[in-house]
């Protein structure tokens, strides 16, 4: 059994936040508060010294010395502004800078998702039906090319708001969904499996470095 | 394989004797003449050393050996960039790949307007070209490149001083252009047509058919809606798309008087959700019902955000309960302790991996864009209305683009038929955005 303090704290946090598997106890109400006490604590100090701190002041002032960034000095004055919420007759100017990353971050992601998620998945659908080979048909590759169409096709249609799910388009909707679901399943299984590899390593933390049951 | 007799004979030859010379018998003469004919009789007799020391197969010794450097160094500046890349262009030295393992390396070096120079740069034998991405605008680099061998670095004529500039339109992106201007002149085709009163169809959505109802439910158990938008900031679009949604859904508990809690795990995010959910009571007319603490901050900390939701759950018993936004690894979390407490639960999120966990712990789920498609579906508005015929209009060119595409490849590469062979051109030209 380990004699480190702070083995012995996170066994006891584990075991607390575990405990609610059983259902709602003090013990899990206490690792839950210091669960969220220190790690709201913790991002306050981060964002202040790396971001207020190094990026903004050190920006507008390097310490060497140096002509400062005079961009930075118009998030500083957006950031000020996050602070007339606090007031109520002016905290209507709060929404200025929450406006302003709202529709930069649109202009900002809008051509990077366009490229990403439709030009290029596009693109990467235009493939020859059949694939061949030295040997004539490449069935196991032809199967796959014809799957990777005919998903895309009918998942696109049912993404399709302008029409109603009926007749043959239905049909091919329906299609679509199947292929979602398909995926989801797979999905679903390969995140299980991730999950259980984590329950592994929390169990290895308890009777491995905690209790000393298994090495 | 040995190299001929002819190759790098400039450079290399002189050298190459250090173990296996012959030593030629000269007498001295003091005929001009003489000399000369020595001479070439002398240079005779060394190459027909070198000649036989290949034949045999007798191992050359390379070490400090003189390599031409490389020459023609060419600077330009990237086109179409902000003024962030320079592409190097060389010819490689003459004893590249002569003689093997003579060059072992290039080394590009970087002199900036302030005069120092930086190695920024190995690339191995056979290299003539580089890109330098990490220059700025404003400043004068020039550049030189040294081919390395065992016999030391030997350095090429510096680049002319070249400044990267800047430019204002990305022509390579000039289909991207076309396309979007396609799909934002439909959309705004279909507002204007909403706002002259022409009903636009949007097909049925389940899940979101349910909010009504499932808002109704909480009122009617006197119990409070619990509002996720995800964890992320309000810097990513499935958290915009959440909080529209919630705008909506806040519309409804203010006309149902019914309580909401809006817990978040961004600083901003609650900002933006008080915002939202003020407006949403005071377009209710019940500006005196809303109050700040119906969102509220916990923790940026994944977990510990997941820790405090699943305790408001347990304690507070919502009746229903929305996740709409951006989820990772907490979904299932949080979805399957909603479920224990017997909440009726609508989810929507664009996150792939995270659709399954809310397929099966939720009553209805948003898969994909139907997250983006709901907050129009909800609100009936013609901006929002417009936009998604415009969105569908998109969708019909990458299915019309898809299905021709297809056809016309196979038919190229598997039956060869030409005539198709400039609609592929057309395609990839289109979409293979660079």
């Amino acid at each position: 059994m380990s004699t480190e303090f702070g083995v012995w704290i996170a066994a006891l946090m584990t075991l607390g936040l575990f405990s609610f598997l059983y259902k709602d106890n003090p013990l899990y109400k206490v690792c839950e508060a210091i669960f969220i006490g220190t790690s709201a604590g913790y991002y306050a100090v981060t964002y202040f010294f790396d971001n207020l701190h190094k990026k903004l002041w050190e920006g507008i002032f390097p310490p060497d010395g140096a002509v400062g960034d005079a961009w930075l000095w118009g998030g500083a004055i957006l950031g000020v502004l996050m602070l007339c919420r606090l007031s109520r007759k002016i905290g209507w100017i709060a929404r200025w800078p929450l406006s302003f990353i709202v529709g930069a971050t649109a202009g900002l992601y809008m051509i990077n998702y366009f490229v990403s998620s439709a030009m290029i998945q596009v693109a990467s659908t235009m493939q020859s039906l059949v694939v061949t080979d030295a040997g004539g048909i490449a069935w196991q590759a032809t199967i796959g090319s014809v799957v990777v169409a005919v998903a895309v096709v009918s998942g696109l249609i049912y993404f399709f708001f302008s029409k109603e799910h009926t007749g043959a388009f239905g049909g091919v909707a329906k299609v679509g969904i199947w292929f979602l679901m398909i995926t989801f399943g797979a999905s679903f299984g390969y995140t299980v499996m991730s999950r259980m590899s984590l329950l592994i390593g929390r169990m290895d933390y308890l009777f491995g470095d905690w209790l000393g049951l298994i090495r | 394989m040995f190299p001929t007799t002819d190759h790098g004979s400039l450079h290399s030859v002189p050298h190459l004797s250090r173990t296996n010379h012959v030593k030629p018998c000269i007498k001295a003469s003091s005929a001009k003449q003489g000399v000369t004919k020595t001479m070439h009789i002398f240079a005779l007799l060394l190459l027909c050393s070198h000649v036989a020391a290949f034949a045999q197969g007798v191992a050359i010794d390379t070490t400090l050996v003189a390599l031409a450097p490389p020459s023609s160094l060419m600077v330009t500046d990237h086109v179409y960039d902000n003024a962030e890349r320079l592409d190097l262009v060389w010819v490689p030295s003459i004893d590249d790949k002569l003689i093997a393992n003579k060059l072992i390396e290039y080394r590009v070096y970087r002199v900036t307007d302030s005069g120092s120079a930086e190695r920024i740069s190995v690339l191995p034998a056979g290299s003539n070209s580089y890109s330098d991405e990490s220059v700025e605008s404003g400043h004068l680099y020039s550049y030189y490149v040294s081919s390395v061998g065992s016999g030391g670095e030997f350095q090429s004529i510096p680049s002319a001083p070249i400044e990267p500039q800047r430019e204002w339109l990305n022509f390579h992106l000039i289909s991207l252009l076309a396309i979007c201007v396609i799909i934002g002149g439909s959309i705004v085709f279909f507002i204007e047509t909403a706002r002259r009163g022409k009903k636009l169809f949007i097909r049925r959505i389940a899940g979101l058919e349910a909010v009504d109802d499932a808002v109704g439910r909480a009122t009617e158990m006197g119990r409070p809606i619990l509002f996720i938008p995800g964890i992320q900031d309000m810097d990513d679009v499935g958290t915009v798309a959440g909080i529209t949604i919630l705008g909506r859904v806040s519309r409804v508990v203010a006309d149902f008087d019914t309580k909401i809690t809006v817990p978040t795990s961004r600083s901003l995010v609650m900002t933006a959700a008080r915002e939202t959910i003020k407006t949403a009571y005071q377009t209710a007319g019940r500006p005196d019902k809303y109050n700040d603490d119906m969102s509220y901050y916990i923790t940026d900390e994944q977990f510990g955000y997941v820790a405090a939701v699943n305790g408001i759950m347990v304690r507070e018993k919502p009746a229903t309960c929305f996740y709409m936004g951006t989820f990772y690894a907490e979904s299932l979390l949080l979805a399957e302790t909603g479920n224990s407490v017997g909440a009726i639960q609508i989810a929507g999120t664009s996150n792939p991996m995270q659709i399954p966990f809310f397929v099966v712990a939720c009553d209805f789920t948003l898969i994909g864009e139907e997250l983006f498609a709901a907050s129009a579906y909800l609100s009936g508005e013609p901006k929002q209305l417009g936009s998604l015929k415009g969105q569908d209009v998109g969708k019909g060119i990458a299915l019309a683009a898809i299905t021709i595409g297809v056809i016309t490849v196979s038919g190229t590469t598997v039956w060869q038929i030409e005539w198709m062979r400039p609609i592929v051109d057309i395609l990839e030209t289109i979409f293979l955005t660079r």
